[in-house]
């Protein structure tokens, strides 16, 4: 019943999580909305990667509840869960031994439920998505430049037709160019596809750019969550006031 | 003296292949198991690393023990033959491949593994389609090493009753016959260096195949 009802997608209630003592997490709540693209900035160490593997069960909470689809993580098979969100991380982490085509049917392979000429073909359709030519299908990712790889991962993440995207930091460690263009590959995945992304960034213009909503963070707390342009006109005091105040100078130049 | 080698190789050609034969027999069952355990050990202790100091300390003290006195030790045990030697031989192989495997796995680029598992594979599926891939190319340069090593030492199984070239060697020194003490040992090195020829070229192979460094 919940399950249809509920147009929350993600939810984390009261989660705390310690690291040897220290604390990064503590009473930490989030929703998170069907098809919305949510944006998470804050320094590191703010707790914002550890809210994402969270998300995918890489990391437990020592206490709260995980709902994904109104199901308790906790209950659910996290192999199966995870083969269903896709996942990209900035250093991409593709598989050296295996070609573009392998790495990006990784998924679909391990489920084994397709035959092979529809994982073909789906391989192909999703390298045009994120805009490469399906000649690279062959390569391996040793011969491709670090955007090539990163538009790889991304594809390797939609293979499987997630309903949810995971990325951490994805862009970070592109050139600016790559990143514009990566961005806009990305925004339009999104529109396209109508998936649910949470997308973690350090850099606040990329947060603002990308996001239906952005949440912003410090040492474990949100400290705003909203849309890009309520942000940007009622920052609330003090962190997000100058958080954007870097964000504001660059854009009015 | 290489005319005298080459007299004895053709005299008793019949013997030196027999021997050649049963020397490749004791150390290729020796390389399989020796192979197979370091292997598992050496996967076993990557993927638990709780067991790891005390899994590569004991193959380490083994390999510390002189490989003559080993055999003294094992005689009582198992007696003396070939089986005393194969069980001597496996026990020195297993440390380069432990080594190997576990050296192998532990380098790889963490974000490959964590890439896998976030994407929903299981740990045996990471095993078996990244780890074990990725370090083949440090295992088999174990496995070469240790294919050598394990060819070379057979040569002293003959002192406990084992056959093999060793019995060339020990034959050629107790009737002082320079000649056949040579013959066996240029022939246990050329069986070395074929092995690591042949093992070579398949690794070098599978680097080509899995654009691997």
């Amino acid at each position: 019943m919940e399950k249809q009802t509920c147009d929350q997608c993600i939810r984390l209630e009261n989660i705390f999580k310690a690291y040897e003592g220290k604390e990064i997490l503590s009473d930490f709540n989030l929703a998170i909305r069907r098809g919305e693209f949510l944006t998470v900035i804050g320094s590191s160490g703010c707790g914002k990667t550890t809210v994402l593997k969270l998300i995918n069960g890489l990391i437990r909470p020592d206490s709260g509840r995980i709902l994904i689809n109104g199901q308790d993580l906790a209950d659910l098979d996290l192999i199966r869960l995870r083969r269903n969100i896709g996942y990209v991380i900035q250093e991409v982490g593709l598989f050296p031994h295996m070609t573009v085509a392998r790495n990006i049917s990784y998924v679909p392979d391990l489920i084994g439920k397709e035959t092979k000429g529809d994982i073909r073909s789906r391989t192909r359709d999703l390298i045009q998505l994120v805009g490469l030519e399906p000649e690279l299908l062959l390569r391996y990712p040793s011969e491709l430049s670090g955007g090539q790889r990163q538009r790889v991962g991304l594809a390797r993440a939609l293979a499987a037709s997630p309903d949810i995207l995971l990325m951490d930091e994805p862009f970070g460690a592109v050139d600016e160019i790559t990143r514009k263009q990566l961005q806009q590959e990305i925004k339009g995945i999104h529109q396209k596809l109508g998936v649910t992304i949470f997308f973690v960034t350090h850099d606040i213009r990329e947060a603002m750019k990308l996001g239906t909503r952005v949440l912003i963070m410090d040492q474990g707390k949100i400290m705003q969550e909203d849309t890009p342009s309520y942000v940007r006109d009622h920052p609330r005091e003090g962190f997000v006031q100058d958080l954007l105040e870097s964000y504001l100078d660059n854009s009015c130049s | 003296m290489a005319q005298k080698v080459w007299n004895i190789y053709l005299d008793r050609s019949d013997f030196f292949i027999q021997l050649s034969l049963e020397h490749l027999r004791i150390s290729g069952t020796a390389i399989l198991f020796g192979a197979m355990i370091g292997l598992i050990l050496g996967v076993l202790i990557s993927e638990y690393r709780k067991t790891t100091p005390v899994i590569l300390g004991m193959t380490n003290l083994i390999y510390t023990i002189p490989s003559i006195s080993l055999l003294g030790i094992l005689i009582p045990f198992t007696g003396i033959g070939n089986t005393t030697a194969i069980i001597a031989l496996t026990v020195y192989a297993l440390l380069p491949m432990v080594r190997n495997t576990y050296a192998g796995i532990t380098s790889i680029e963490p974000s490959v593994i964590e890439a896998a598992r976030g994407m929903g594979s299981t740990p045996l599926e990471i095993l078996v389609k990244i780890k074990l891939p990725l370090a083949t190319t440090v295992i088999l340069a174990g496995l070469r090493n240790m294919i050598v090593m394990t060819i070379a030492l057979a040569g002293i199984a003959s002192f406990i009753g084992a056959g093999g070239l060793g019995v060339a060697i020990y034959r050629g020194i107790t009737t002082n016959n320079m000649a056949m003490t040579m013959a066996g040992s240029l022939l246990i090195a050329l069986l070395a260096l074929l092995s690591d020829f042949l093992v070579g070229g398949i690794e070098k192979s599978v680097k080509r195949k899995w654009r691997l460094k």
